[in-house]
């Protein structure tokens, strides 16, 4: 892994990205798509997708990139960064308060995670939001983390993969916060400018100041099915035009009719259809399937 | 209620309308009021200057949306010669949401693009309120590669609520579109200064408003989320837009403390609305001034900064 240890001077990393166990709830749970109850050991091989009716359920980040990335090499980027609350925001709580909440819920420092790894033994970097962590909401750690991710790509020729699930800017931290649509984009183009690709996987939801930046920003841009994608909320859009919407309206069904992502797939086929493109992006011959173990650090 | 003053204004307008009166007697009758006008006129202007002084968020937040604001076209019209309009993104529409055009600043060719909104309401409408649909930034865009290939500076005028949250403006991208400019302007190898002159709405603003230098005129304001909208959701209430236009810090005074914009362009007395004129003059010397500046610096180290500078917004803590 000559690549990886190019990349591992500092102190800032840690091996491995299982920090935690993510605890079951219950032993069943019931699909909000069909209702069917559903024994959660199935439903987490399955990878959060309902085996009755394919119904994609959110996934923590951490999940998430335990499920893309190959077992071995797993490098976290930047979870040396910690919020700060800068303006001592402060609306019917405290934005501080709402940071340790988050923190203590979820078990993360902010709502984006960011690992260098592999996916069929393609090297790439990948990050993902944690919807539970304030909505999945962009504020000041999560553009860091996120241009820090691109850095690792650029220093090591590496392509990008983001799975994004967010409602948007974070408002605690104001005008920060808008200014990370701007951060992240720009890091973006700095990745695109070198040749190196970035694919995004907008999963329910991609919504604001995330998708009208880094998520709409993929050389492929991808959607799990029925994600809803979109820049205004759907109640937002109903209380200006008045009226109801339509069926279906800012899913990723949608948004592939009406040209906005390239394809819709499968959370059980993301790994190899990704490193398959990556590879071929990347001039590599076709990659050759490793078993995905997600359950195994658990 | 004097409808052209804002609720905070209200002494004033009530001074401003004895005054009025004592004239229209004076001409009226052989009396010699011009003394007791003086004397009006002199306790209105410290009257107004006691209130301007001590602005709060809210207040600054209504006024960057007063309606007799003046929007990017009157700019326009006071700053550029030859101004031509250039309509259209090529691809769906004309957004009239967004202007955008070729003209001359003291002399030297510039590209103008900025939002504007309506002044009665047919325009108002016409103009969707300065909400843009993609188109608008797609016409942005386009406008800003073309000046990238003559060699001209960008100069932005932001005043927009934000992009519109519509049917046809999600089907047609709104999100990309955004993106894409932000995308495209962070490395556009060109000079772009950016001026917040009324309501500077969030991801709708953003899109025009990336560049090498970010202004603001003192009385407007820059936020990601609208002081009603904040508050409906962190308070539960618009009601309290007052208390969230505080804790979000939307004034320019504030972001400049806090580094996030470059420049306070200093308004008249009362507002931009009350002295146009003076108000397009200070902004005329803010821009040439940015522009002297950036159009010595060379392209690649320009498109350095532009970088460095958006690397550097955000805080945070990093522990072991």
């Amino acid at each position: 892994m000559s690549w990886l240890k190019k990349f591992l001077p500092s102190q800032i990393r840690t091996e491995g990205g299982a920090k935690r166990k993510s605890v079951p709830e219950g032993l069943w749970a019931k699909c909000p798509g069909c209702n069917s109850v559903l024994y959660r050991a199935e439903l987490e091989r399955n990878l959060d997708v309902c085996p009755k009716c394919d119904h994609h359920m959110r996934i923590s980040a951490r999940r998430r990139l335990e499920a893309f990335l190959d077992e071995e090499p797993r490098v976290e980027i930047g979870d040396d960064l910690h919020p700060v609350d800068a303006l001592r925001f402060r609306d019917s709580k405290k934005y501080k308060d709402r940071l340790s909440q988050a923190q203590k819920n979820t078990g993360e420092s902010d709502a984006l995670v960011a690992m260098m790894g592999q996916v069929n033994t393609i090297p790439l970097v990948a990050v993902a939001f944690e919807f539970k962590f304030m909505g999945g909401s962009m504020g000041s750690v999560v553009g860091e983390r996120f241009v820090r991710a691109v850095d690792a790509c650029l220093e090591n020729e590496l392509p990008l993969v983001c799975f994004s699930a967010s409602g948007g800017a974070r408002m605690q931290e104001a005008l920060f916060s808008l200014m990370q649509m701007a951060k992240t984009s720009a890091a973006l183009a700095r990745m695109s400018k070198r040749g190196l690709p970035f694919v995004s996987v907008m999963t329910d939801p991609t919504m604001g100041g995330v998708s009208a930046s880094l998520a709409m920003l993929g050389d492929v841009n991808i959607g799990e099915p029925g994600a809803l994608i979109g820049f205004a909320g759907p109640r937002v859009i109903e209380q200006t035009v008045r009226e109801t919407l339509p069926e279906g309206f800012q899913r990723s069904e949608f948004l592939l009719e009406h040209g906005a992502l390239d394809l819709i797939v499968d959370r059980r086929q993301m790994r190899e259809k990704i490193a398959s493109v990556l590879a071929m992006f990347t001039g590599q011959p076709t990659p050759v399937p490793v078993m995905a173990l997600e359950t195994n650090s658990h | 209620m004097n409808l052209n003053f804002l609720e905070f204004e209200q002494p004033i307008a009530e001074l401003e309308a004895k005054i009025e009166e004592l004239r229209y007697v004076g001409d009226d009758n052989e009396v010699n009021l011009s003394e007791e006008i003086d004397k009006l006129r002199q306790k209105s202007r410290s009257l107004t200057e006691q209130i301007f002084s001590n602005l709060n968020a809210w207040q600054v937040s209504q006024l960057a949306r007063h309606p007799q604001r003046p929007y990017t076209q009157d700019y326009v019209e006071r700053l550029f010669t030859e101004f031509e309009e250039l309509h259209g993104d090529r691809a769906y529409a004309d957004d009239a949401a967004i202007i955008g055009g070729v003209g001359r600043l003291e002399g030297r060719p510039v590209m103008v693009i900025g939002h504007q909104k309506g002044r009665d309401t047919t325009e108002k409408v016409r103009r969707n309120f300065g909400m843009p649909r993609p188109e608008g930034y797609r016409k942005a865009l386009r406008l800003m590669e073309m000046a990238e290939r003559f060699k001209m500076p960008v100069l932005t005028l932001i005043d927009t609520p934000g992009a519109y949250p519509g049917v046809g403006a999600e089907e047609r991208g709104q999100s990309e579109a955004i993106a894409r400019n932000l995308f495209v302007m962070s490395r556009l190898k060109t000079p772009i200064i950016c001026t917040v002159i009324g309501e500077g709405g969030s991801g709708g603003a953003l899109a025009v408003g990336v560049g090498d230098r970010v202004m603001m005129l003192e009385y407007s304001t820059y936020s990601v989320i609208s002081p009603e909208g904040c508050a409906s959701i962190l308070w539960k209430s618009a009601e309290r837009a007052s208390d969230a236009a505080e804790a979000l810090g939307v004034t320019s005074e504030r972001l400049k403390q806090l580094g996030l914009i470059d420049q306070v362009i200093g308004e008249p007395l009362g507002g931009a609305h009350r002295e146009i004129n003076t108000m397009a003059a200070r902004l005329r010397t803010a821009l040439v001034e940015s522009l002297d500046v950036l159009t010595s610096v060379p392209v690649d180290k320009l498109l350095e900064q532009r970088y460095q500078r958006l690397m550097g917004f955000g805080n945070y803590e990093v522990k072991g």
